[in-house]
């Protein structure tokens, strides 16, 4: 078993004339929380599916948990498709039960433990309940409490925040917190860039069919230089000189990127040439200007208008 | 093996639990009185409508002497044989003109009254004349001569004959026993229809539901399949239980005013038996067919638009094998036999027949292992059509290798 919980190699998936999935590589290490971001029609869900075992790759192999037969390791993966379903006429408890019975979880066991989950998730009231007297964001919990009952090493999730409200993202971020804490890897597809940011610690850009970056959050946002954004009184002297190469300029604000010296030569001359410093901030770029960069305007484009799609009521 | 058969058992659990604790369940276990029903009002509507019409009304024109020699023999006989053997007679009075007058007369008359004249019978017992239609006179010209016959011969009853009583003869028991083969096949197709529609249906339910995803992710399709043809199974098992201890109850209430049953040619036990087990296979391969059906469809329209055909094939089998019941040991009843589809039915009106057993464990053998491909190819069709899964390799290896990823 080696350090990585998913290992893909060149995966290709076709769907008559359409690369879905095109010669794809990605690394998921074990006990990490894992983002795949990506626009609507990536690949995401195809290559998740791949991971899981649900459908074969055309070309390339994966590896999950340490096996090149994925249903093999499935006991041991917990997976919330991005389409959700549950037996209506099943009660919230046996449903958590059944979904634990299916990947080798006793069903007494799972009984006793989906009531721990449920009432631990503010549903005690709802344990009872059949799934179709329930509300689509309880549903929604319900699967996804099916989903880790039996202590999963690994948590797949597909664009497992579409649906809830702010309330309930925050409460499955937690959960999805709490379970990398306790050991688990998790690994979620997200068309939404700030809950990829705050959860993890690793990400997975993929774009086109193709994963563009596969590396830690930190490192995409390296990839980019920080901006810094400066106000002057004057506006012209010879500290214009030390202004980097593509500045630009919008009335007395000057916007360039950091030159690979750092800030402190041009601080000097800024000083020195009395460019009457009155404001100056160096940012560093976020997840989304790292996403912008990697996977291009386009992809960010469709990203934004999935994300504001997904915000409507 | 053991991954599938677990996984198969626990999806096989839930469906069980799922359909008998569901209302469809009480009207599968009334299912079988709505046939039944159906058969006794239709019957006694036919019966009704039988009665408002009443039968043939022949009039006859011949001499007085021979008119009442005719009728009273035609009242004896049906006395014996069944009003309804014979068209019934009403001498016509020399006033009312001709034959064919008479039926003209008949035609326009719209009085509602019962039996309107079909023919006249003229002339004399010496040279009789039937005025009807040519279908008429086939009809009933046969029945006429043969009263005629009696009449002239003058016997005035029928020779009774005394009953030397035996258990059972040769031409009755097989003619018994061939009766059983087609009620036991009518009852196997009636079971499986009913229940290989069920089985459709859950499965479209589970690809609308979309749980169909979290399975495949957790389990082997191929246990998805058997999980939910063994629940349907399971589940038509309880209902035969229920209904044959509804039976069994109704025996000892009716039963002494119930015919004795023809005994099958290997006893009541073991044919039930085979018919429990002939059952089953009937339904595993009809179920598994109407699976992979359901595999291959997208929406519930493509369901009933491609379970059409197959419910007429599945017509064409039951009529098949309900012809080859009195062929026994001929070779289109060897035919229906070993043909997988039919073998369950054809089989089974065997054993009502035949009291060698052997060959049932050589059928039941075969149709299991048929049962197996079948399955078999169904989840191949449902990973590719609606997984969207699999490579472009196909044919025997696909059927029957191990999938290499997954």
């Amino acid at each position: 078993m080696g350090p990585y919980a998913i290992e893909a190699r060149g995966l290709i998936k076709r769907f008559g004339g359409t690369t879905a999935v095109d010669g794809v590589d990605l690394r998921v290490p074990e006990g990490s929380i894992t983002g795949m971001l990506g626009p609507n029609g990536a690949g995401k869900t195809t290559l998740l599916r791949m991971l899981l075992g649900i459908i074969d790759p055309d070309e390339g192999s994966r590896t999950l948990l340490g096996s090149e037969k994925p249903l093999k390791r499935a006991h041991e993966v917990g997976y919330l498709p991005e389409e959700r379903g549950l037996y209506q006429s099943m009660k919230a408890v046996e449903t958590i039960a059944f979904m634990g019975a299916l990947r080798h979880l006793p069903l007494e066991e799972g009984r006793k433990r989906g009531r721990v989950l449920m009432e631990e998730a503010g549903l005690g009231h709802a344990i009872d309940k059949k799934i179709r007297e329930l509300s689509k964001g309880m549903a929604q919990t319900v699967q996804l409490l099916g989903t880790i009952v039996h202590r999963p090493r690994l948590i797949v999730l597909d664009e497992p925040f579409s649906g809830l409200d702010a309330i309930n993202q925050g409460k499955l971020e937690r959960l999805i917190r709490d379970q990398a804490e306790a050991g688990a890897t998790v690994i979620f597809s997200t068309h939404v860039i700030a809950h990829a940011e705050r959860l993890c610690e690793n990400v997975a850009i993929v774009a086109g069919g193709k994963v563009r970056f596969d590396g830690s959050v930190e490192a995409a946002r390296d990839r980019l230089r920080p901006q810094v954004h400066l106000e002057t009184s004057a506006l012209d002297g010879p500290w214009c000189a030390a202004l980097p190469p593509g500045t630009q300029r919008e009335g007395h604000w000057w916007h360039f990127t950091l030159p690979d010296g750092g800030p402190e030569p041009l601080l000097n001359a800024l000083i020195e040439g009395k460019a009457g410093i009155r404001s100056l901030s160096i940012e560093r770029p976020g997840l989304h200007d790292a996403f912008v960069s990697i996977a291009g305007e386009a992809a960010a484009a469709e990203m934004e208008r999935a994300q504001a799609e997904g915000a409507k009521p | 093996m053991n991954e599938t058969i677990r996984a198969a058992w626990v999806i096989g659990r839930r469906d069980f639990t799922a359909v008998v604790l569901s209302k469809a369940f009480l009207m599968f276990l009334l299912g079988p009185l709505f046939p039944l029903g159906a058969g006794i009002l239709f019957g006694s509507l036919g019966e009704s409508i039988a009665d408002d019409i009443g039968g043939d009304v022949v009039g006859i024109s011949i001499p007085a002497e021979e008119a009442q020699a005719l009728i009273q023999t035609r009242t004896r006989l049906a006395t014996v044989l069944g009003d309804r053997r014979y068209p019934e007679l009403r001498q016509l009075q020399p006033d009312e003109g001709t034959p064919k007058q008479v039926l003209e007369a008949a035609k326009a008359l719209d009085d509602g009254s019962k039996g309107k004249l079909a023919a006249v019978l003229s002339g004399s017992f010496d040279q009789p004349v039937l005025t009807a239609t040519s279908a008429e006179a086939e009809d009933i010209g046969p029945e006429l001569a043969l009263l005629i016959s009696q009449a002239r011969s003058g016997t005035d009853r029928l020779q009774p004959i005394r009953l030397d009583p035996v258990d059972s003869s040769a031409g009755g028991e097989q003619r018994a026993q061939l009766l059983t083969g087609q009620a036991g096949q009518a009852l196997l197709f009636l079971l499986v229809m009913l229940l290989a529609g069920m089985v459709l249906s859950n499965l479209v339910e589970e690809k609308s539901n979309k749980i169909i995803e979290i399975l495949a992710a957790a389990v082997p399709i191929d246990s998805v399949f058997i999980g939910k043809l063994l629940a349907m199974l399971a589940m038509a098992i309880v209902g035969i239980m229920v209904w044959g201890a509804a039976g069994m109850a109704a025996l000892q209430i009716w039963g002494p005013g119930l015919p004795n049953l023809p005994v099958p040619a290997v006893g009541w036990p073991l044919f039930m038996l085979l018919g429990v087990l002939y059952f089953a296979m009937a339904y595993l391969i009809l179920g598994s067919l109407f699976l992979g059906i359901g595999a291959m469809a997208s929406t519930v329209r493509e369901v009933q638009t491609l379970s059409m055909p197959v419910t007429m094939l599945q017509m064409f089998v039951f009529g098949f094998a309900f012809y080859t019941v009195s062929k026994i040991g001929q070779p289109i009843e060897i035919v229906a036999c070993i043909v997988p589809f039919t073998s369950p039915f054809a089989m089974l009106a065997r054993a009502a027949q035949v009291p060698e057993i052997w060959p049932h464990f050589v059928a039941l053998l075969g149709q299991g292992l048929f049962a197996l491909l079948v399955v078999r190819i169904s989840a191949m069709m449902f990973r590719r059509n609606v997984m969207k899964s699999g490579g472009s390799g196909g044919g025997l290896k696909a059927l029957f290798g191990r999938r290499k990823t997954a």
